[in-house]
């Protein structure tokens, strides 16, 4: 026996003496093990480390984060209902649902409960939930476009049919018809009205269904409620030859609302576009070299085979499928993808190249560090993914509302019927159909995810990455920015800002002198001497270094020295004008000197250069009303020299993480919404503190930073676009709930008093809900014009 | 007014008929895609591998 239910069941065949069931039974009952739906035999699978590698994000040991794709969501009540079963699983840390992508991110403690229950818990409340694989949802979202298409078609050649025959008795109503064939046209209108009411509505009914039996109150369940009342009203009417029939305002009802949702799912597609295209970025298949004795093998392995260590050769016009680093090969990749930067970049053995970056010249030989969720893109499209289902304060809101709003408006509905049946009971029917299906309140649930979706998707796109829900919102709402200096209005690397000649010679030469002396050293005042010089260093000899002083060395016969000038001034034994030295070093600059035998010939001013555009980001600023504060860990020279130059006002130096917090806290005490942007990596702790923290981000840093918005791109500029868009979004989101509040307002009055027809609220209530998804979707118009 | 009693047996069937060609039409995915076919006729040569490669140029652009 598999079970003790098992064993009782034997014994109670047994003991009413009816064993002769196991005596003639052709075949043996299916067990308990084949009973276990096909389903979840899938969904064990998914428990199995090896599989869960490709879609699950391993946190810390126990801590598991996976994304998952959603079947049978149809509006924000499903997403409820959905977030609020998971939650409830002892376990389960976390869960977030998007409307607009039906995806659920779910965070849980692998010791306490197991992937294939959470998807067994999805299951049991009627909706069916898959790891997320993006070919996958591809292919579910065809297939519901196609279904839905069916029935909308459907939906209209039938209810042309029966438009046809209501408009002749109608006609009838005016001109006379003969009983015999009004009751004709009515039988046939009900024959008709049958498939769109059995095939074509049958979405809203398994959605209201699946409401109710879970005690809640979606927007399907007065969208049933009426086409059934309707629908019963009318086939009453039939059967007892008097009376009106209303079986247009079913079919034209039904067909406005899959209209409705046709062009929602095309929306919501579009929206989530942006983000695909990431996902899409890395291969499926690699070239893997795998070195046999003395020859090299190549190989076609698909990337998620590949492991840690292996040699991958990536051809020109190629994927790069992996994050790793160059071992050999020179080429230029195109990383626009994660950056939103369309230059290539060189790179050459020994650079670190991620997957999804494209190789444009020549053959690449790359050693893999990092594959499947550990990847640079895979965490980018983390936190994508977060920002896209944790939903600003506004929308939920809007959820709680919406939920309430169904049930008012269906104890509404019963209140006019009964007041209708006792004054005109010729009315009630219509007037009962029309305020059931002339609220909307789709416009408060759905059309709030999919602004936020477009908007998000279409800033990835620029290289900045929304990783939070409140961001936009909150960047919206921002009224102090507070900027770190090195690295963030800098870009953080020392570059020669100045070339002093002491002698008769030209500054180049000297330049070229200085970097061939500076050649073998990789000391970062070095590194920027020679980057400042196009020509390859001269020859040279008996190069000697001393370790914070400066370099010597022999260049044409000559010797020179380059350095401080306490070490320039010893080794070649002249004096610099004090003066001199005073007037280069003013401002914190940091000052190279270069020297021959005859005596000091040329000095270089080092210094951070400005990032490009980070002047009119803060014009812009200036100019929209906002507050700007420069807070640096760098003395006042420097500090004052950046924010003259960028024409900040006011400017704060020698500031310790600790001080810089203790800032941002004033601020916010004062009431201010503060956005502080750093570089993501010192500045942890401030950022922490913000109301909003933007961080530059590159490469490996984004999994760590910890920051609401990822500057990917590292273009200041986008930070002005981010702003504008932010204000449009949250515009939109208060035109959306306006549109949807005035509607209901004035229509469910109306219709409740009788003065709309059925077939007027169909329409009111699809023209609302498109309107309302339509107005989201210029989010993503605009966005594209102002890209290119 | 008895041919009425023909006729709209007649336009059922036809209504029967249509709604079969549409399925099968939306099964053999005709309404896919909207927009590409319409510029198929302006793209001259009919080399399938150079539609390829112009379908995957456009992708990446977009």
């Amino acid at each position: 026996m598999c079970c003790k239910g098992c064993e009782a069941v034997a014994q109670a065949i047994v003991d009413n003496g009816l064993d002769e069931f196991y005596r003639h039974r052709t075949e043996n009952a299916p067990t308990g093990q084949e009973l276990v739906p096909e389903f979840l035999r899938q969904a064990r699978a998914y428990d199995h480390p090896q599989v869960q590698k490709t879609f699950v994000h391993v946190e810390s040991d126990s801590v598991r984060e996976a994304s998952l794709i959603l079947e049978g969501i149809t509006c924000a009540a499903c997403v409820w209902l959905n977030e609020r079963h998971i939650s409830a699983l002892p376990g389960v840390l976390e869960v977030n649902v998007n409307y607009a992508t039906h995806r659920a991110r779910v965070k849980w403690d692998n010791t306490r409960i197991q992937l294939s229950q959470i998807l067994e818990a999805v299951h049991n409340i009627g909706y069916v939930a898959h790891p997320y694989d993006p070919s996958h949802q591809e292919r579910l979202i065809e297939n519901e476009r196609r279904a839905l298409l069916k029935r909308l078609g459907v939906a209209a050649v039938l209810g042309m049919q029966v438009m046809i025959l209501a408009v002749s008795m109608y006609a009838g109503d005016y001109y006379g018809m003969e009983v015999e064939f009004r009751s004709f046209f009515s039988w046939i209108s009900l024959g008709i009205t049958l498939p769109i009411l059995l095939y074509s509505a049958a979405p809203f009914y398994r959605a209201a269904w699946r409401d109710l039996t879970h005690w809640q109150t979606g927007m399907d369940v007065p969208v049933s409620l009426g086409i059934s009342i309707a629908f019963a009203g009318s086939a009453w009417a039939t059967w007892h030859q008097s009376g009106h029939v209303y079986y247009d305002s079913v079919a034209m009802f039904v067909f406005f609302l899959l209209t409705a949702r046709y062009f929602e799912l095309v929306a919501r597609k579009r929206a989530a576009e942006a983000g695909q295209a990431l996902v899409h970025a890395t291969p499926a298949v690699a070239i893997r070299m795998t070195v046999d004795g003395s020859k090299v093998q190549e190989e076609t392995v698909t990337v998620a085979e590949l492991v840690t260590g292996d040699r991958v050769m990536v051809p020109p016009g190629d994927t790069v499928p992996a994050d790793g680093e160059v071992i050999e090969g020179r080429s230029s990749v195109d990383e626009s993808l994660l950056t939103g930067e369309s230059d290539p970049v060189g790179k050459q053995p020994g650079d670190t190249v991620v997957g999804g970056s494209i190789n444009f010249e020549s053959p690449l030989i790359v050693q893999i560090s990092r594959t499947g969720e550990d990847t640079v893109l895979a965490s980018i499209l983390r936190l994508l993914d977060r920002a896209q289902t944790e939903k600003p304060a506004v929308s939920r809101l809007a959820d709680r509302t919406a939920a309430w709003f169904v049930l008012g408006v269906l104890i509404l509905a019963g209140m006019t019927a009964i007041y209708w049946l006792q004054h005109d009971p010729e009315r009630w029917l219509p007037v009962l159909v029309s305020v059931l299906v002339v609220t909307c309140p789709c416009a408060l649930s759905l059309a709030t995810p999919t602004a936020l979706t477009a908007a998000t998707g279409g800033l990835t796109r620029l290289g900045l990455l929304v990783t939070r829900g409140h961001a936009l919102e909150t960047l919206a709402r921002t009224n102090r920015f507070i900027f770190d200096k090195t690295g963030t209005l800098t870009l953080g690397k020392l570059r020669v800002l100045e070339t002093h000649s002491l002698a008769q010679t030209d500054d180049a030469s000297l330049l070229t002198i200085a970097a061939t002396l500076e050649s073998r050293s990789e000391h970062p005042i070095a590194r920027a001497i020679c980057t400042a010089v196009a020509t390859p260093p001269a020859r040279i000899d008996n190069v000697t270094s001393t370790p914070g002083s400066g370099v010597s060395g022999e260049i044409d016969g000559d010797n020179w020295w380059i350095g401080n000038a306490a070490f320039v001034q010893q080794q070649s034994g002249t004096a610099i004008d004090p003066e001199t030295i005073a007037s280069l070093h003013a401002g914190g600059r940091t000052v190279v000197w270069l020297a021959n035998r005859a005596g000091v010939q040329a000095a270089f001013v080092l210094g951070d250069e400005l990032r490009p555009g980070a002047a009119s980001l803060v014009q812009y600023l200036y100019s929209t009303g906002k507050a700007v504060t420069l807070l640096t860990g760098d003395h006042e020279l420097a500090a004052q020299a950046a924010a003259s130059h960028l024409g900040i006002t006011d400017a704060r130096w020698n500031q310790t993480p600790d001080s810089k917090l203790a800032y941002v806290r004033a601020a916010q005490q004062r009431g201010d919404i503060v956005a502080m942007v750093g570089d993501g990596v010192n500045d942890a702790p401030v950022l922490a503190g913000a109301h909003l923290s933007i961080a530059m981000g590159s490469g490996a840093h984004i999994a760590a930073a910890n920051a609401d918005v990822l500057l990917l791109s590292q273009q200041l500029p986008h930070l002005v676009t981010a702003t504008q868009v932010a204000k449009k979004t949250m515009r939109i989101i208060r035109q959306n709930l306006a549109w949807a509040v005035m509607y209901n307002l004035v229509a469910l009055p109306l219709a409740a008093m009788g003065y709309v027809a059925p077939w007027m609220a169909a329409v009111g209530m699809s023209a609302s809900s498109l309107l309302v998804v339509t107005n989201a979707l210029r989010l993503t118009r605009q966005k594209k014009t102002g890209n290119t | 007014m008895e041919i009425i009693y023909l006729m709209i047996p007649m336009a059922l069937i036809l209504v029967g008929l249509i709604v079969w060609i549409f399925f099968w039409s939306v099964r053999s995915g005709q309404f896919d895609d909207l927009e590409g076919p319409a510029h198929e006729v302006l793209m001259d040569d009919d080399d399938t591998r150079n539609k390829k490669t112009e379908a995957r140029t456009e992708k990446t652009d977009s």
